[in-house]
């Protein structure tokens, strides 16, 4: 672990680091150059399927896996989509990659595109982001201008273009259909699955959509080999056939109350608690924590007991949390009410979901409503049974929704009800001594703030 | 073949039927509710109200596997070996808590509300819903939304199951409905100076499982469930789209679509649906008039009377011209050629005045709104062919009464709309006797010796066949008015035949006496036959 260097964040602090010219200077594109080369683009995708990546955007699918479903020999155009509309509350790790290591991103979609024969790609970029705008589009020119993007690259026959689109502000559009729809120029309303992008995605045709973090590690992978990368990480659990490990190194967004917020890059199985300590300085102004968000808000909550779990793919799973998701961890410090905490959460989610599915829709403006009542002083101890089975009901995973956000949505008032139940029922009987124990209907409050 | 297991009922589907677990288990006699999905449009799964739970059955061991999270029905194929199990406690509670949400928002205005009686959302709730609100009881306002000159939206009551956005996009191609805003404040609207305004607009509002979108038309006229309906045809165009005619106390209040695959699917134009106004108007003929013989005032005839006097005085008259108007039946055409030949057995048989607007109009979804204003040339063009070597025209018949060949003529018309000019219609002054049976004074009805009323097109029975040979036997919705008798009724008479007039016994005889028209012979199935197609199929 000491010894343990960064590799994706190689040219932060590297005064103009995000140029071709240093970009070539630390080994850059030579890898690209040496693949287009000497490997079929199979070769490519065997080579990514063998070092075991896993998508860093939030779902962690095995990235090479993910190339093989698109159709063999497909005669038409088949489309790389990279998804940097990075909108989960708490995570800035594709900025720091696109800010000051755009070539490394860029050698990544090249090689991803030579894998999967596509001969377009689409950055689909968040609109908060105008620097990372600026430094792609002069790398993407000079990508160009090198020979690296375009017709016959290096000589190689193969061509590429690749667009850099600015979304509109929306958190679905970081959800892979909605992305491709929002490309489309539609709404973002996430598409129903099966077909699956792979099968039918971006104008109906064959698409893979991969994160930003995915590029960087392919093009890491290429440079390094398989088994760098394989020797980092947490292997798979041999006892459990469809575990594919967590591979490689992994870029944690740490946030909230610590000393040293910011982008570190560690080995993924690294614990929240190395992380907050070793890397982040610990809690700040000497405070304990009372909660973690393990990888960004969707994710749920580690409480202080759960900090030594595994930040790797597996891990926050084993905890009750819906996964690794992006790798932000936010620290919630013993200061902060929980209800605060849920409420700001249950906000973020009546404003974001699409509005498509039911369940959703209804279910994450009706969670808010509860939590500004509770706030206001009118909570029940219904509420929070009510709370509970919104949580349970609804999302991918029970089956209620088209997209993930509702599981996002869910997990944190599970989570938080789940295991601060009990500073939930304090507050409440606290705040509304002659209300709380109330089962019928109340009135509405006005809400405010959503929207 | 491919079996399908329903809550425990296995059915049979056709290999190759695309069915989805709805369709599938509406065979089998289980209706799995549902708000977004609709037949005639793209599936976007986002109601959520048809979650079952599915499986599929080893074909080889037997063994059932079923899936461990809830789907959408809807989208869902069923194939040889699914599943389909609609009523664990798993989908029941899904079920529950799809209307507990819908409701959240929603002004439950049932009293004040149109589709109060034929709502899903109504309907729904009392089947899947649960008694008790737990939500917080919040005010409710009732805003509505111009969207259009035909439709009105109650913002409120929508549930965004987002039907009538893809009717616009898929079917009348107009796109003018969409959704603005997100979560839970989305609603639907149009953009600023782009109204709902296409010719198939009216559709949006059937499509509506709530009373979020309300017909202008029907607004506030009539409680849904004083409504009686009669399955008809639509006489607005050659199409012939099958309809449902909903009426009380003979007065229609509206007419919809029927679902008909082979002639209109689940849909109808503007220009039908709202095209039964005249049916009402008080400018209507309503009694048999004769012109009195010393001027142009004309006497009330008992319909009685009608029936042997119109007989002898245009058989002494002379030579006899009929125009049968392409607003009649098969029934009413057979019996008028029957009864103007039994007159005057050289009669002249013309097809009437054939109306046209523009040219034919279709739209993205299939749908084609014809240039031809009337539902049944090529019935009367079949039953003149039935007496005359060959068919001649309202242009002909007009030609050959200024020539003087004929010395009466009797005119069919019912035409909803002014068809014919004075100049058209002075050489019909002429004649010795003239018959004009119409909906409304004409020029040529104003030089008529005999004015006769006629009936509109759901004040009519008996049989239409449209642009597409398709041949459609229907019910009279309503009675026309006091006065009034159904051109079918006057001719039955005039043949002498007993009791009330059935067009059944009509079409029969059409069928016997006809090789072309032999396949309306049997009971006719509710979405018609293709003559050209049951005609091959018999020889």
């Amino acid at each position: 672990m000491a010894n343990f260097q960064p590799v994706l964040l190689e040219a932060v602090g590297v005064p103009g680091g995000h140029t071709l010219k240093s970009y070539r200077e630390r080994g850059g594109y030579a890898p690209l150059e040496r693949m287009l080369k000497e490997k079929q683009p199979a070769e490519v995708t065997e080579l990514v399927k063998a070092s075991g990546l896993r998508g860093r955007g939030g779902a962690g699918f095995p990235t090479g896996l993910k190339w093989t479903f698109l159709p063999k020999d497909h005669p038409g155009p088949i489309y790389l989509c990279i998804n940097a509309d990075e909108s989960e509350p708490g995570t800035f790790n594709n900025r720091i990659l696109m800010e000051d290591d755009p070539h490394q991103v860029i050698e990544g979609i090249i090689l991803s595109a030579y894998a999967t024969r596509a001969t377009t790609a689409y950055l689909y970029l968040r609109y908060e982001y105008p620097q990372c705008w600026d430094r792609l589009q002069s790398a993407i020119d000079e990508a160009y201008a090198a020979g690296l993007l375009g017709k016959d690259i290096q000589g190689s026959g193969f061509s590429l273009d690749l667009y850099l689109h600015r979304g509109a502000a929306a958190y679905i559009c970081g959800e892979e259909t909605g992305l491709i729809e929002s490309l489309e120029g539609k709404r973002a309303w996430p598409r129903i699955k099966p077909p699956f992008p792979a099968i039918e995605g971006l104008f109906r045709k064959p698409t893979v959509v991969n994160n930003i973090e995915t590029m960087a590690c392919v093009a890491q992978i290429a440079r390094r080999g398989v088994d760098w990368f394989r020797s980092i990480g947490v292997p798979a659990d041999p006892n459990n056939p469809r575990d594919p490990g967590s591979y490689g190194p992994k870029l944690y967004c740490l946030s909230g109350h610590v000393e040293r917020p910011g982008c570190y890059e560690a080995p993924l199985g690294i614990t929240a608690r190395q992380l907050i300590d070793g890397h982040g300085g610990g809690v700040w102004k000497g405070r304990k924590a009372k909660a973690v968000i393990p990888g960004g808000i969707s994710m749920g909550l580690l409480t202080e007991a759960e900090l030594d779990t595994p930040l790797d793919f597996a891990g926050p799973g084993k905890v009750g949390c819906l996964g690794l998701g992006t790798a932000a961890v936010v620290v919630i410090d013993e200061t902060v009410s929980i209800v605060d905490f849920l409420h700001n959460s249950c906000r973020f989610f009546a404003h974001e979901s699409c509005g498509q599915c039911t369940p959703c829709r209804e279910g994450t403006a009706w969670s808010l409503r509860m939590l500004e009542r509770i706030r206001a002083g009118k909570g029940r101890l219904k509420d929070l049974e009510l709370l509970a089975e919104i949580g349970n009901t609804m999302g991918m995973m029970p089956g209620s929704t088209i997209c993930g956000l509702a599981d996002g949505a869910a997990w944190p008032i599970k989570n938080a009800i789940k295991k601060f139940r009990g500073e939930f029922e304090e507050y409440i009987k606290r705040t509304n001594p002659s209300g709380w124990m109330v089962t019928d209907p109340v009135p509405a409050l006005p809400i405010v703030g959503a929207h | 073949m491919a079996t399908v297991i329903v809550d425990g009922k296995e059915i049979e589907i056709g290999a190759h039927e695309r069915l989805n677990c709805i369709e599938a288990a509406r065979r089998a006699g289980v209706e799995i509710p549902h708000y977004c999905w609709h037949p005639g449009l793209s599936v976007v799964a986002s109601c959520r109200m048809c979650l079952v739970e599915t499986g599929t059955r080893d074909a080889a061991t037997g063994k059932i596997t079923m899936m461990p999270k809830l789907v959408p029905g809807c989208q869902t194929p069923a194939k040889d070996g699914t599943v389909i199990v609609t009523d664990t406690a798993l989908v029941k509670d899904s079920r529950a808590r799809v209307e507990e949400s819908l409701l959240i928002d929603h002004p439950i205005d049932c009293s004040i509300c149109d589709k109060a009686g034929e709502c899903l959302l109504q309907d729904y709730h009392f089947e899947h819903g649960q008694t008790e609100r737990r939500t917080d009881l919040q005010p409710f306002h009732s805003r509505r939304r111009d969207v259009g000159p035909t439709v009105t939206l109650f913002v409120d009551r929508c549930i965004m199951c987002t039907r009538c956005v893809r009717f616009t996009r898929e079917v009348s191609g107009t796109s003018e409905l969409m959704v603005i805003n997100r979560g839970s404040k989305e609603e639907i609207s149009v953009f600023p100076g782009f109204p709902l305004d296409n010719k198939l607009s009216g559709n949006v509002v059937d499509l509506c499982p709530v009373g979020a979108l309300g017909d202008k038309d029907f607004l506030y006229q009539q409680r849904v469930w004083f409504l009686k309906r009669e399955s008809n045809v639509c006489g607005g165009c050659s199409a012939g789209c099958s309809i449902v005619t909903e009426h009380n106390q003979d007065t229609v209040y509206r007419l919809k679509p029927r679902e008909n695959p082979h002639v209109n699917k689940w849909w109808m134009c503007d220009e039908g649906r709202y095209g039964w106004h005249h049916l009402h108007s008080p400018d209507r003929l309503l009694s048999a008039g004769r012109l009195v013989s010393s001027g142009e005032d004309r006497e009330t005839v008992e319909w009685s009377v009608v029936v042997t006097r119109l007989r002898e005085e245009l058989a002494a008259a002379g030579r006899l011209a009929v125009a049968i108007s392409p607003m009649l039946t098969l029934e009413e055409a057979w019996m008028l050629c029957a009864a103007a030949r039994s007159i005057d057995p050289q009669a002249g048989l013309f097809l009437g005045h054939v109306p046209t607007s523009g040219g034919d109009e279709s739209f993205p979804g299939g749908f084609t709104i014809r240039a031809e204003k009337c539902p049944n040339r090529r019935g009367i063009e079949a039953i003149i062919g039935l007496f005359e070597p060959a068919v001649r025209g309202w242009d002909d018949l007009v030609r050959a009464v200024a020539a003087s060949e004929y010395d009466a003529a009797w005119i069919t018309a019912a035409y909803p709309h002014a068809w014919i000019d004075d100049v058209t219609a002075a050489p019909f002054g002429r004649l010795r006797s003239l018959v004009v049976q119409d909906l409304f004074e004409s020029p040529l009805s104003k030089l008529a010796t005999w004015r006769l009323p006629a009936a509109g097109f759901a004040e009519r029975s008996g049989t239409w066949v449209n642009v597409a040979h398709r041949a459609q036997t229907f019910t009279a919705a309503v009675r026309p008015p006091a006065g009034v008798w159904p051109e079918g009724r006057l001719f039955w008479n005039m043949l002498g035949r007993r009791g009330l007039y059935d067009p059944n016994a009509v079409r029969r005889q059409i069928a016997d006496s006809s090789v072309s028209l032999a396949a309306i012979g049997g009971d006719m199935p509710a979405h018609g036959v293709d003559l050209r197609v049951d005609q091959l199929a018999s020889t």
